[in-house]
């Protein structure tokens, strides 16, 4: 205890942090809408468990791309806790992400982002935008085969910018191609330049916080104007400390949060590692890790006329509404209630993207591979002469990998397993010949012969 | 008052000379790949006997270019095709980068296509575009025979821009 005085008498911390922690917050946030406040604190503790954990990774990382792969089959086989403590980052990570999304729906929901509170949302987008890197070279390092080919898949983005596309490759990639020089950058991206960018962003950001106020719960028509600043002020003169009254939540559900991070990495460990990053494998079936699935949809189902504008248009409309918003609509309602296109696009958002993460974790749109595959013996054991050949050319000529008959093949193209009830034998041969939306035409890879015994056995599909 | 702001105006320009002073070689040093440019000499990517009339056939190539550290990396793939037992038009060289965004295309024999695992790009023998968002056929690379040697040229990560 006369050490703590000892020292508290040279540091003065409590003149210093103790009015920052018992700040006035309004009486309103005491209520059961408190937990809602939660959000902004939990993704610090998030972060924090990322640091200590990626520092503790980067103590046996070897980031070259000769050695990564091993380091990291080295962490998570054979290092003591490797597993565990890869697997804190990795849920930590996934947990900083949902947080953060969790936090900005609130606050635009909330209208918190209105004056005097613009700078707040501003170093919040920022922020925003610096764990979407975070979350992508966190991917990146990981340096298996789906790691290699999204860095490219991001560098071949980028490419598509005008004037500048080339440039943001060459930086992305470091150099001509994806090679030893790459994976350096993008390691001291992630452990040195982002994170020294959010530690001071998210002192601004806590200061904004502390500075401007925590906004209070939005009323139905207590909308916005110049006087609110003065309103806020008497509020406050009737609040209560931020600490312990409104901290002791976010104590606790920091707390709750690095238990669940645990039991999580402890129960299901990090992510399996993919094939190693061989640009010589062909074989691949490269998918980004789950913040980025639902883009990925995008990217397959992006008309390909509009793509030149949608994939650099996408992120620039992102980063567009970030920045414009609290200067388009400084003042007026906050409650959602009052805001319908605003509670509207909230919802079209998150259940639109959650829509395409669905749909990029099956990825229809990929042709499936037929090795080894074949049709149900139902389809195929009443069959004669050609359409029993035509069956097994069915498969083998990648018809299988798009169509599917009997509930078995791919879902590219549409389901064969009555065709012969739409086409005639002419129109079959037509289309397979000549191809059509979406699909290739097969006169050059198919003999007359084999075309026949596919069209055969596609009749007998009435 | 004029010393006070003589010292003010001091200040803030040393404070801005710092800055400056460390950015320039920091950020040269930091930007020097957008200069930068890879040799570009032919490298051996096989005997013409691995390559058979009318086959499409993987092969591997080592960028001597490449840091010693690269390991994998330092390797690409890519897809030739011979068409003819020689001439202008023996060989057909692709990168094995999808033209979409770059994802490694898979030959498949059976139906004679390229297939892109990612995005759902197909490409005919030729390299054209058959089916998906792609919307230029396979990037190609320059090649040459010298003796029985199949020579390739350009292992640069190619874009829509930047074909070879």
């Amino acid at each position: 205890m006369s050490a703590w005085r000892w020292l508290e008498e040279r540091l003065e911390l409590g003149d210093t942090l103790g009015p920052l922690l018992r700040h006035p917050i309004p009486r309103a946030l005491e209520g059961r809408i408190g937990w809602a406040y939660v959000l902004g604190a939990s993704i610090l503790t998030a972060f924090a468990v990322q640091v200590v954990s990626g520092v503790a990774l980067a103590m046996t990382y070897v980031p070259s791309t000769e050695s990564a792969y091993d380091s990291l089959r080295f962490i998570t086989d054979a290092a003591t806790l490797g597993r565990v403590v890869r697997g804190i980052h990795w849920f930590g990570a996934s947990a900083m992400v949902l947080l953060l999304l969790a936090h900005v729906t609130r606050v635009f929901l909330m209208g918190a982002y209105k004056y005097p509170r613009e700078v707040n949302w501003l170093s919040g987008s920022l922020l925003f935008l610096a764990t979407a890197l975070m979350a992508f070279t966190g991917q990146t390092l990981r340096w298996d085969q789906d790691a290699f080919w999204s860095l490219v898949v991001g560098a071949e983005q980028a490419a598509r910018t005008p004037l500048v596309g080339d440039w943001l490759t060459r930086l992305i990639v470091a150099g001509d191609r994806v090679g030893g020089a790459t994976l350096t950058r993008v390691y001291a991206t992630h452990v040195f330049l982002v994170p020294a960018v959010i530690g001071l962003l998210a002192l601004l950001h806590v200061y904004l916080v502390v500075k401007r106020g925590i906004s209070e719960p939005p009323r139905v028509d207590e909308p916005v104007d110049r006087a609110y600043k003065a309103r806020y002020e008497t509020l406050i003169l009737h609040g209560v400390p931020y600490f312990p009254n409104a901290m002791w939540r976010d104590a606790l559900a920091g707390s709750v949060l690095v238990a669940i991070v645990l039991v999580l990495a402890g129960v299901f460990g990090p992510p399996q590692l993919g094939k190693p990053p061989d640009p010589g494998i062909v074989v691949a079936d490269p998918r980004p890790d789950w913040f980025f699935i639902g883009y990925f949809t995008v990217l397959a189902l992006m008309p390909p006329g509009a793509e030149a504008i949608l994939i650099v248009g996408i992120p620039l409309l992102v980063v567009a509404f970030l920045f414009a918003l609290p200067f388009v609509r400084p003042f007026g309602q906050r409650h959602p209630m009052r805001r319908p296109f605003a509670l509207a696009a909230a919802v079209f958002v998150i259940g639109g993207y959650a829509a395409l993460s669905a749909a990029g974790a099956e990825a229809y749109w990929v042709p499936l591979r037929s090795d080894g595959a074949a049709l149900p013996a139902a389809v195929t054991a009443p069959l004669r002469d050609d359409a029993r050949a035509g069956a097994a050319l069915f498969v083998d000529r990648s018809c299988w990998s798009c169509h599917v008959v009997e509930g078995s093949g791919g879902r590219r193209g549409p389901d064969l397993t009555h065709v012969a009830a739409r086409l005639d034998h002419d129109a079959l041969v037509a289309r397979i010949a000549n191809g059509g939306p979406g699909m290739p035409g097969y006169a050059a890879a198919l003999g007359s012969d084999d075309l026949g015994k596919i069209v055969a056995f596609l009749l007998t599909r009435r | 008052m004029r010393r006070r702001r003589l010292l003010e105006r001091v200040t803030v320009a040393c404070a801005a000379a710092v800055p400056v002073m460390l950015g320039v070689p920091v950020l040269g040093y930091l930007l020097a790949p957008l200069f930068q440019r890879a040799p570009s000499e032919f490298v051996e990517v096989g005997r013409l006997g691995d390559f058979a009339l009318g086959a499409v056939t993987l092969v591997r190539v080592h960028d001597p270019s490449s840091l010693p550290w690269a390991g994998q990396s330092a390797d690409t793939a890519l897809w030739v095709r011979r068409r003819e037992e020689r001439g202008d038009l023996a060989f057909q060289v692709f990168a094995e980068n999808c033209t979409h965004l770059g994802c490694p295309v898979e030959w498949r024999q059976g139906s004679h296509l390229f297939f892109c695992p990612c995005h759902g790009g197909v490409f005919y023998e030729d390299g054209r575009v058959a089916a998906g968002p792609p919307r230029q056929p396979l990037f190609e690379r320059e090649w040459r025979v010298d003796g029985d040697r199949l020579l390739v040229r350009g292992l640069s990560l190619p874009t829509e821009k930047r074909r070879q």
